[in-house]
């Protein structure tokens, strides 16, 4: 027997029980997620850290020629956390007509670093394995001169390139980047 | 879609008895503020549970930036406070925490005291609550160097002087803290190995001791 003056329960209403039930949960996930949202926004922190790389001198126009690449290093200053540092850069450069070609050593295999075709003395010499002027050591991967990948080789993309800035007849490098063609 | 979820796990592992007894548990009337408001006196112990858990997460999130390293803690610890998301914020978490761990603690351990809860059949409990104080302290003490600032320095200094003006055994007990005569670099591994990894797994098994017995035993009943 029902209590007069007591609604019935329609189908799909809420319960005390289950009214209890959200309250506490959601007290509950509130409490929770204020404590953990500061913490996973704090181990997000790298996410809004850009490198920011500046462009750097690395001389005139007239030091690089058209027929091979010349090896340079040069450095830039690097923030890594609470410890500012040089960080050595080395790009190989080629000039190609009016352009700078400044390429990076970085395998586009898996980041071994790629020899240049040099003398003793580290002067680049034509090569001796036909158009093929880059040799990366540790699978085998080759480049022309230009970085241009051979694609029966592991490296399935040319050499990555610096951003290049010529400012009064000085070279300036920037950042790396994937060659787009 | 949980709780198809949970179905599907529930149906091949039955799980719900396991956490029905943990959870079905029928709070006594003397202790629910809904009845008595005084009754949040008995709310303090899971308060600090609540806050040794928000420790331990925010201890877990600032690893990930802290050196425990004479050369690079100080600087880690700058670089948290003012160069990372929040992190101020999250320090500030651990620092206040840590000290409110130790006033809920305490405040639990008076609601205790004054209930007589201690008494026969709980005094184990006591005992493993009283184990439980000093790994909390010694959270405090270990803690309290890892920035390596001044502060730090000279409070572990002086914490360390007077553990060693226990009789005869004094000095081997300031040797063994330091990890040598001078108060530097392995002091601060020291420190840090205990505060990050010995004190958290006592304190993990005297905390699981602590809520079996509470379980086994039940709440004190009302005075």
């Amino acid at each position: 027997m029902r209590e007069e003056g007591v609604r019935p329960r329609q189908s799909g209403e809420l319960t005390r029980r289950q009214f209890l039930t959200y309250a506490l949960g959601g007290t509950g996930a509130f409490i929770g997620a204020s404590i953990l949202a500061p913490l996973v926004a704090f181990s997000l922190d790298p996410l809004r850290k850009t490198t920011g790389a500046r462009f750097v001198e690395v001389g005139g126009v007239g030091d690089f020629h058209e027929d091979l690449p010349k090896q340079i290093h040069f450095k830039v200053t690097r923030t890594d956390g609470w410890i500012q540092g040089e960080a050595t850069m080395t790009a190989w450069v080629i000039r190609k007509g009016r352009d700078i070609l400044a390429m990076s050593p970085r395998c586009t295999h898996l980041g071994c670093q790629v020899n240049g075709t040099v003398d003793a003395a580290g002067n680049p010499v034509p090569s001796t394995d036909g158009e093929w002027w880059f040799h990366c050591p540790c699978h085998g991967g080759r480049y022309t001169k230009y970085g241009i990948n051979d694609p029966a080789t592991p490296p399935q993309r040319p050499l990555d390139v610096y951003e290049v800035k010529v400012d009064n007849g000085k070279v300036l490098l920037g950042p790396i980047h994937q060659r787009t063609v | 879609m949980f709780a198809k979820l949970y179905d599907w796990i529930d149906e091949r592992l039955n799980v719900t008895p396991i956490w029905r007894d943990i959870a079905d548990y029928d709070v006594p009337a003397h202790v629910n503020p809904a009845n008595k408001m005084s009754a949040f006196v008995y709310c303090f112990g899971g308060l600090t549970f609540l806050i040794i858990v928000t420790q331990i997460l925010s201890g877990m999130f600032l690893a990930m930036y802290y050196v425990p390293d004479i050369v690079n803690a100080y600087k880690s610890v700058d670089y948290i406070t003012n160069d990372v998301l929040l992190g101020n914020i999250v320090r500030g978490m651990h620092f206040w925490g840590a000290s409110l761990v130790i006033i809920m603690m305490f405040l639990h351990m008076l609601r205790v005291f004054f209930t007589g809860s201690y008494k026969a059949p709980r005094e184990l409990n006591w005992i493993v609550g009283v184990l439980i104080f000093l790994v909390v302290m010694a959270f405090g003490f270990t803690g309290y160097l890892l920035p390596w600032d001044q502060k730090a320095y000279w409070a572990t200094a002086v914490g360390t002087n007077i553990a060693a003006t226990v009789p005869i055994i004094g000095p081997y007990i300031r040797t063994l803290l330091v990890g040598g005569d001078t108060l530097g670099a392995l002091t601060l591994t020291r420190f840090f190995a205990i505060h990050v990894f010995f004190l958290p797994a006592f304190l993990m098994i005297l905390l699981a001791a602590h809520f079996y017995m509470i379980r086994k035993q039940g709440i004190s009943g009302p005075l």
